[in-house]
């Protein structure tokens, strides 16, 4: 019997486990190994150099640049992302006027759900070939347009977003302007999935807390943000991951990927340079390796910062 | 979690470990020198002759990809019709596609296609492919008999074709495009108006205030791609400083950006920013051109194929001419030299199961036949003499007649095609020029140090042009 079902869940598993195995573990393993190399990624000739690869990473000053860029958006992204998606969150299903048929959300708020949601479901090509429109750069673009015909923008003097390497709060002009479109194309998922927290949480506690006289900020900070602690803190996680790549928006909507000038390089801009352009897949696959190695370990300490004692309600 | 950009890392992993596992699927992660002694492949060679003169075997196939980009994939189809007619029993398969790199790289180690036409934003790196002995020089497809006309295959190709193919004294890549670059005007507008295309930056600068008194801007680039004002601002030095300072550039010799000339002609471009004579904004090639076809500009510089890049769109009455690049005038080195040279480069793979019907398929490639019908689908000069002859376009033509007044030497620029460093810090600095960030003077002394550290660089393959 018992001997049986074993048999069921092996069977059961075997597949996905040996799929997840050969395509995604064998290649990350892979990938550590041409990093020891000296491999050019064209041709068999591939020779054993050791740690030479992660030794020369701490002298490339490309990567020094990629690497605090990275860091920007690994502050930024999730920061700002999980501030407008609980903002939304917070407006679309507790927000709304407190009468007597209870807690709900502000009018129209299944409406705007949808809306928020919407950019979730383009793809991030298509999102970053959306928004190559709204920041052209000269009169056509639909920012540099509208500003423009209002007088806000010289017309001789367009606003040149990811064009733009000159520092704002001290960061390259062109990674805010990165910043905006992803915190736009990540906050609609998370307010989505804030929501379904949100709900989870049980209304005779907003009841009550409203009934001794809590208004909106206290029932948010008191209440909500408290009991969403877990939900938050795996939405950090993963735009964390998140923020460590933004490679398709760099590749796509950055002049040379990456620049003006190296202005956006980051990390995985720099590991395509190497592997593609220079041909270099040794020194690619040790970025690569070290990035995973930083990823694993800023996921680990940020779940071991927030981790807490469950809540049962 | 649908549009989780961690995918695109994950696939970026993902192909380069693939590309390794079908590399060395046996010999083990951290083996040295895996397999570095491929069995040579002396399979389907048939019997040797003049008229099959690399003995391509009846009834093999041979596998054909080609890059549709601008040039689409119509004449390589002639081409196709043209090796059947000889070879009735050698299947072609032909597919085209966007995505060279993407689709080909992978297979370089194992079982690649047999002709890789290496072209587009997504081709492979042609230093690389060479440094790695991925790709077979073709000499002997230089000394093989031309296919429909008396002489050698190398008798029939325009100048600079061997020299644009040619790395490590092997020719290797076969351009089959012929490209002449220079500035673009409207000749009906400057009909209209009375003026005429100014062949120095100093009769440029004179007529720029005119231009702009008609509310167009004198001048419009691409300001997304660096490569396109770097062909612009090399095709300035060379004519300031000489071609031997090109070449001194190109090997990497020492204080080669300081040489006389170099920085004046940097400077041009620098006044040309500073006087505000560009078109406002940063458009891409495809909106500066159109831009220009807007009237909206008065000049672009960009290379032949812009007539077939922008077919769809061009204004009635509009008449494109090129005419050369601008010179500094009485202190020029080279004033008349014509930037062209062959592009769209064709590739074997050293590993190419067919090599012999590769080379064979390349000669029909650059037969007579086979490049009139280029020219005459693409609007552009096949690499091969006599391609344009018979083809009535006015674009073209205005191609044609710089190319006969030019001498024989011609601007060629090779730093870009031999070190990826260069290539990107030289796109990078031009966008700056151009942005009107860096001076001339600062672009000089960055290349200089970019170049030095090249040099210095024992891990990096060097290089050398000698003409």
């Amino acid at each position: 019997m018992r001997h049986g079902v074993g048999r069921f869940v092996t069977g059961f598993l075997a597949l996905p486990v040996g799929l997840y195995l050969f395509y995604v573990v064998w290649p990350f393993l892979q990938a550590a190994g041409y990093s020891l190399t000296d491999w050019g990624g064209y041709s068999d000739r591939q020779q054993f150099v050791g740690l030479d690869n992660y030794l020369r990473l701490f002298s490339d000053e490309l990567i020094r640049k990629a690497f605090w860029h990275n860091v920007f958006f690994l502050v930024t992204v999730p920061l700002f992302t999980i501030a407008l998606a609980l903002f939304l969150a917070f407006l679309l299903n507790v927000g709304g006027r407190e009468d007597k048929a209870g807690i709900r959300g502000v009018f129209g708020s299944g409406l705007y759900k949808v809306i928020f949601f919407f950019p979730q479901v383009l793809s991030l090509v298509v999102i970053a070939v959306m928004w190559q429109q709204i920041y052209r750069a000269d009169g056509q673009g639909l920012i540099n347009g509208v500003l423009m015909k209002i007088g806000l923008v010289d017309e001789n003097d367009p606003i040149t977003f990811v064009y733009d390497p000159e520092p704002f709060l001290g960061v390259p002009a062109v990674l805010w302007w990165l910043l905006v479109i992803a915190v736009w194309s990540g906050a609609g998922f998370y307010m989505v999935l804030f929501s379904a927290a949100m709900q989870s949480i049980p209304k005779d506690i907003y009841e009550a807390a409203i009934l001794d006289g809590a208004g909106r900020f206290h029932t948010f900070f008191r209440i909500t943000l408290p009991l969403l602690r877990d939900t938050v803190s795996v939405a950090w996680v993963y735009l964390g991951f998140i923020a460590l790549d933004m490679f398709a928006l760099v590749y796509i909507m950055t002049p040379s990927q990456g620049g003006p000038n190296h202005a956006s390089e980051i990390f995985a801009s720099v590991i395509n340079f190497n592997a593609f352009q220079r041909g270099q897949f040794g020194y690619a696959c040790a970025i690569a390796v070290a990035l995973a190695i930083f990823t694993i370990l800023l996921a680990a300490l940020q779940l071991r910062i927030t981790r807490r004692e469950r809540i049962e309600y | 979690m649908s549009v989780n950009p961690e995918l695109d890392r994950r696939t970026l992993l993902r192909r380069a470990a693939a590309a390794g596992l079908l590399v060395t699927p046996a010999a083990g992660l951290l083996s040295a020198c895996a397999g570095s002694t491929p069995s040579p492949s002396n399979d389907n060679a048939g019997e040797k002759s003049d008229d099959n003169p690399f003995g391509v075997q009846e009834n093999s196939a041979v596998k054909v990809v080609i890059f549709n980009g601008g040039l689409g994939d119509q004449w390589a189809k002639e081409d196709q019709a043209i090796f059947s007619a000889k070879h009735p029993d050698v299947t072609v398969n032909m597919s085209s596609t966007q995505k060279i790199k993407t689709e080909e790289q992978p297979k370089m180690a194992t079982t690649p296609s047999d002709v890789v036409m290496n072209s587009g934003a997504d081709m492979m790196d042609v230093s690389t492919l060479v440094n790695e002995g991925a790709i077979e020089p073709l000499d002997d497809l230089l000394a093989a008999p031309a296919w429909d006309s008396p002489g050698t295959v190398a008798d029939t190709l325009l100048p600079g074709t061997v020299a644009d193919g040619t790395f490590q004294g092997k020719f290797y890549v076969v351009n089959i495009a012929y490209t002449v670059w220079g500035n673009w005007y409207n000749d009906a507008l400057f009909s209209k108006e009375g003026w005429a295309p100014p062949k120095t930056f100093d009769e440029f600068f004179a007529l720029a205030p005119k231009i702009k008194a008609k509310g167009i801007a004198p001048y419009v680039y691409d300001a997304v791609h660096g490569y396109y004002p770097r062909w612009a601002l090399m095709a300035t030095i060379w004519k300031s400083a000489g071609k031997q300072a090109v070449i001194d550039i190109d090997n990497l010799k020492e204080n080669a950006w300081r040489a006389e000339g170099v920085l004046p002609a940097l400077e041009q471009w620098e006044k040309l920013v500073k006087d505000r004579l560009l078109l406002p904004g940063r458009l891409d090639h495809t909106q500066s051109q159109q831009a220009w076809l807007d009237g909206k500009a008065a000049f672009i510089q960009v290379g032949t194929w812009l007539k077939n890049e922008m077919a769809a769109t061009i204004p009635p009455g509009f008449e494109m001419k090129i005419s050369d690049y601008w010179g500094l005038g009485a202190t020029d080195k080279a004033p008349n030299d014509v930037y062209a040279g062959a592009g769209e480069g064709i590739v074997v793979p050293s590993k190419a199961p067919n090599k012999a019907a590769a080379k064979e398929f390349l000669r029909a490639v650059l037969s007579k036949a086979g490049s009139a019908k280029f020219a005459e689908l693409t609007k552009s000069l096949a690499s091969t003499v006599g391609s344009g002859d018979k083809v009535q376009d006015s674009a073209l033509a205005s191609a044609n007649e710089l190319m006969k007044n030019a001498p024989k030497d011609l601007v060629s620029v090779k730093f870009w095609n031999f070190y990826a460093d260069l290539d990107k810090e030289s796109q990078n600095l031009s966008q700056e020029l151009m942005a009107g960030r860096v001076t001339a003077a600062q672009f000089v002394d960055k290349m200089q140090a970019a170049a030095d550290k090249v040099a210095k660089d024992s891990s990096i393959t060097k290089q050398t042009r000698d003409a």
